[in-house]
């Protein structure tokens, strides 16, 4: 049998044109319109602007986007994150509805396409960068989609072309009670309207078990659809991201537009939560297998956890292994000195086991063996407490993680007392900021009653300034702190502040 | 009550008997069929990967092979103590340093799976801890069995879902559905976080913490772990009978003149029954032994504490990644020697972890069988079977075929459930595929 290839076009119907002739016109497109608030940044922008504004307009989005992900470091919740960005976004990124009958209307619109776009091009070259702009931008888009009016909301995302189908009055009586019992907040069945769709397209919904689920089907309630326009947003923008790295290589010869756009990447960084091997070492400290248990005095409640668990059990689970390994490592013990502690603390298992299964681990955390790129990369940086907070809560019989969040009320406090913390006031201001999920602030706030007589010292002295003292967010620079706090004597003012 | 400290380790992964295992029981053939999906090779087997963990323990990875055939020969070759399955990738595992982007080589498909273990279950079980179990304690993984099953079946339609015995103290579960297979890594986390329910460490005192009304899937799970409460862990495991344990049931409940008196009167009989002391919450609070009682609170503690001590704790970060890999079923658990058999979950309260039969077991009932069969019928000498390719567990029709080893023996139960679990798989493969290939016809013809 002869076989049809179907995806060949019929010759006589094939458009005729002239190559030669459309390869040297002059590209014409149609002029942008936004009839939308909000954009999902589907077409690129075609109309010509300054350099001037090209810069402008790329460093008034990104100030946006810094402060967006400073929040989510100081863990914020999204009630003070709005409430710090919408002053921000009036100054540099203004967005109107179509309501407001404001004459900048079209101009707002456009910077902010266009923007976006700029920022596209800066920040798709690597894996990392792509992870970072995809975030902050979702996060910027749903700040946006819930601040929105809610007809033109609801336009906006009837040109989507979700395939949802809704939920008719029958099924939804049936049904009725499981309804209610997945959906919080809502208690008679005429105050919500149900879709269903496959749960795939739902997952953040289905993780925290927030619909109800039927075969394969989610049942979502209508205000839950930000949710699922926030994640389609991310998708298609993590998947154009990955278009433009490869598009980006036809920018290599230009040199008006590459500059602008590595200057912008460069100042897209976190400068409080990332921790450099650089600033690690402590000159003149003595870091050696022995010297732990000494030196766990300066270290931070997550890390004299794990420490003392290690001391009980004489062994600690895998996720509490990475997290003090690393941090082992960021304080500038060596790898040799790092297999020797692990290999005296597990002193209930042979040599053989410890061979066998901890020793490649531990090495591979020093960046001692594994891919390439983790031995280029020295293996893992320490955990900062952005992660420790956010990734893998602790399970049964796991003792990672931060005390000040993942600890009940009670054994927070025993564990603070059993460290050497019995100040009343103290006590009871760690409770208020944990209620309040501010797990730095009480870190912070252990921080200071623990070295208070030496930071009065030092700022009397006037020898460290406000920089050397801003708030801890990460476990290693709370120790370095630490240590130098109570060695003050010891180690060089010069190197403190190198 | 532990069955394995009183004996000297034996020597299960003995290289020889390992080998025999592999040359006579294992059903390379239909294991060939489950990852395959179709009768001819295909990538779905071609580029899965396998590893191989060998005697010595060095850890082979990034093995595959086209055909089962070839999967026996190099199993036989290098006699591994036991092998793993890992995703489908998209291209040969083997030659992934020859490509010339890295990024090239991702995985594209994999059964969703679950690991359950008993080890996570120490703080609440009394029975035994760490590596050993008792049938007390397997009734968790029963337990856990049933609601990730039922979940897995209503509530994310999944209709292929095979349960293995780990081989020593846990199972796991194979979601072999395409839909499953081709999730990506952020759906495996929702469908984890959807089914993990106690979170927290071991400083945390209360760890369910779950809104009202319950969920459906919630709501559903206490019905069926309800009953289990009374007779497995108020009976059998007694969690709360000595007095330092009872401390515990003490800190999850809400009202605190109710304890007080519930102290005193526990205090005041020492080793009161768990059964009896669960009946005293109740029946105290009757009485009316705390004025300010809030009956919904005490009610939805008790929930709760029924669900933390019968609520399945599932190992999430097997389920959640793509490339994570997990033992085959079928091989050997090296430590106890029995072989990782599929657990029927149509009769799973009859499963007995330590009824299942060991490697040398296995080739004692061989022998014994051959013994018997070879005394009646005479010269029908199944000795040359094993050297004839015996991985082919496919019987043949021939009348007069010989029987294949593993029907000798106490495994024909567990194979013959895998393949009839396969048979299914298959068939519902068949008309996916055929859906495509017609789908895809129609849309070419316009």
């Amino acid at each position: 049998m002869i076989r049809q290839d179907f995806a060949r076009i019929d010759p006589k119907r094939r458009a005729t044109f002239d190559h030669k002739r459309k390869q040297f016109a002059t590209a014409s497109y149609k002029p942008q319109e936004y009839p939308h608030r909000l954009n999902f940044y589907e077409i690129p922008p075609t109309a010509e602007i300054t350099l001037e504004e090209f810069e402008q307009w790329a460093i008034d989005r990104l100030r946006i986007l810094a402060e967006l992900e400073a929040c989510s470091f100081r863990n914020k919740t999204p009630a003070e994150t709005a409430a710090h960005i919408t002053p921000l976004l009036q100054k540099y990124l203004p967005l109107s509805s179509n309501t407001s009958s404001s004459s900048e209307l079209a101009n707002e619109r456009k910077k902010d396409h266009y923007s976006h776009f700029i920022l596209r091009l800066a920040f798709s070259a690597t894996d990392d960068l792509r992870r970072r702009f995809a975030r902050v931008e979702t996060a910027l888009f749903k700040l946006r989609f819930q601040n929105d009016d809610a007809r033109e909301r609801q336009a906006f995302v009837e040109t989507l072309n979700f395939d949802w189908e809704v939920v008719g009055d029958d099924e939804k009586r049936e049904l009725g009670a499981e309804l209610l019992q997945s959906t919080p907040g809502v208690r008679r069945l005429e105050d919500e309207n149900w879709f269903k769709l496959d749960w795939e397209r739902v997952p953040e919904l289905v993780e925290g078990r927030r619909v109800l689920l039927k075969r394969g089907k989610a049942y979502v309630p209508m205000r839950e659809q930000m949710s699922m326009v926030v994640s389609e947003f991310t998708a298609r923008l993590e998947r154009s991201l990955e278009l433009t790295s490869r598009a980006l290589p036809r920018l290599d010869e230009d040199d008006r537009l590459s500059p602008i756009l590595s200057h912008l990447s460069k100042n897209f960084t976190a400068p409080d939560s990332t921790y450099s091997d650089s600033n690690a070492h402590i000159p003149g400290a003595p870091i050696n297998a022995g010297s732990i248990d000494t030196l766990s005095q300066s270290f931070p409640l997550c890390m004299r956890n794990l420490h003392m668990t290690l001391r009980k059990n004489a062994h600690l689970k895998h996720f509490g292994r990475l997290q003090y390994t690393l941090f082992l490592k960021g304080i500038g013990l060596s790898l040799e000195d790092c297999l020797l502690f692990w290999r005296q603390s597990f002193r209930n298992i042979t040599d053989d086991t410890f061979n066998k299964e901890y020793r490649y681990n531990i090495r591979h955390s020093y960046g001692d063996v594994g891919g390439d790129a983790n031995r280029r990369g020295r293996g893992y940086s320490p955990y900062s407490c952005q992660k420790i907070l956010t990734e893998h809560p602790p399970g049964p019989g796991e003792a990672h993680g931060c005390p000040y969040r993942h600890f009940s009320t009670d054994n927070l406090t025993a564990l603070l007392q059993a460290t050497g913390v019995s100040d009343r006031d103290v006590l009871r201001g760690v409770r208020e900021d944990v209620e309040k999920k501010r797990f730095h602030m009480a870190c912070n706030r252990v921080f200071e009653y623990a070295h208070k007589g030496e930071i009065k010292k030092v700022k009397d002295d006037g020898t460290w300034g406000a920089a050397e003292l801003d708030t801890i967010v990460h476990p290693n620079t709370y120790f370095k702190r630490s240590y130098m706090l109570k060695h003050l004597g010891a180690v060089k003012q010069e190197e403190a502040e190198s | 009550m532990s069955i394995y400290s009183s004996l000297p380790a034996p020597k299960y992964s003995d290289p020889e008997i390992m080998y025999a295992f592999y040359q006579r029981l294992f059903p390379f053939r239909t294991l060939f069929q489950w990852l395959n999906h179709s009768p001819t090779p295909s990538n779905d087997f071609g580029h899965r990967e396998f590893a191989f963990t060998l005697q010595n323990d060095a850890y082979l990875r990034y093995q595959a092979f086209p055909t089962a055939d070839l999967l026996r020969k190099e199993v036989l070759r290098l006699n591994p103590s036991r092998f793993e399955i890992g995703p489908v990738y998209t291209t040969n595992p083997r030659e992934r340093k020859t490509l010339r982007k890295a990024s090239a080589f991702r995985p594209l498909a994999k059964e969703l799976v679950f690991d359950i273990d008993l080890t996570d279950y120490d703080e609440i079980r009394t029975c035994c801890d760490k590596a050993n179990i008792c049938h007390k304690c397997w009734s968790f993984v029963t337990m856990a069995i049933k609601v990730v099953d039922a979940a897995l079946k209503d509530d994310f339609g999944f209709k292929h879902i095979m349960w293995v015995y780990s081989g020593r103290r846990g199972a796991h579960a194979w979601v072999c559905d395409r839909r499953a297979r081709e999730m990506d890594d952020q759906k495996r986390k929702a469908i984890a976080g959807y089914l993990e329910l106690i979170r927290g460490g071991a400083q945390t005192s209360k760890k369910v913490n779950i809104r009202r009304p319950l969920h459906p899937h919630i709501a559903r799970s206490l019905d069926i772990l309800k009953a289990h409460f009374q007779t497995d862990i108020l009976t059998d495991q007694d969690p709360w009978q000595s007095d330092e344990r009872f401390a515990t049931l003490l800190k999850l409940l809400p009202d605190k003149s109710l304890n007080e008196s519930l102290r005193k009167k526990w205090e005041s009989s020492p080793n009161r029954p768990s059964t009896s002391k669960w009946a005293d919450i109740d029946s105290l609070a009757k009485t009316g032994a705390s004025r300010s009682l809030d009956r919904k609170a005490l009610l939805e503690a008790k929930q709760d504490i029924v669900l933390e001590y019968t609520y399945p704790r599932l190992d999430v970060e097997v389920s959640k990644k793509l490339i994570h890999l997990l033992k085959s079923p079928f091989v050997v658990h090296p430590g106890t020697g029995r072989v990782c058999v599929p657990i029927d979950t149509r009769r799973l309260e009859e499963f007995d972890p330590l009824g299942v039969p060991t490697v040398t077991q296995l080739l004692d009932e061989i022998d014994e069988w051959d013994r018997r069969e070879g005394a009646v019928g005479g010269g029908n000498g199944s000795q040359g079977n094993g050297s004839q390719g015996n991985g082919n567990d496919d019987p043949a029709n021939s009348q007069e075929r010989r029987l294949q080893d593993y029907e000798k023996t106490s495994l024909k139960p567990y194979v013959d459930y895998f393949r009839a679990f396969v048979a299914s798989l298959l068939k519902d493969e068949k008309v996916l595929k055929r859906e495509r290939n017609e789908g895809g016809a129609d849309a070419m013809e316009f």
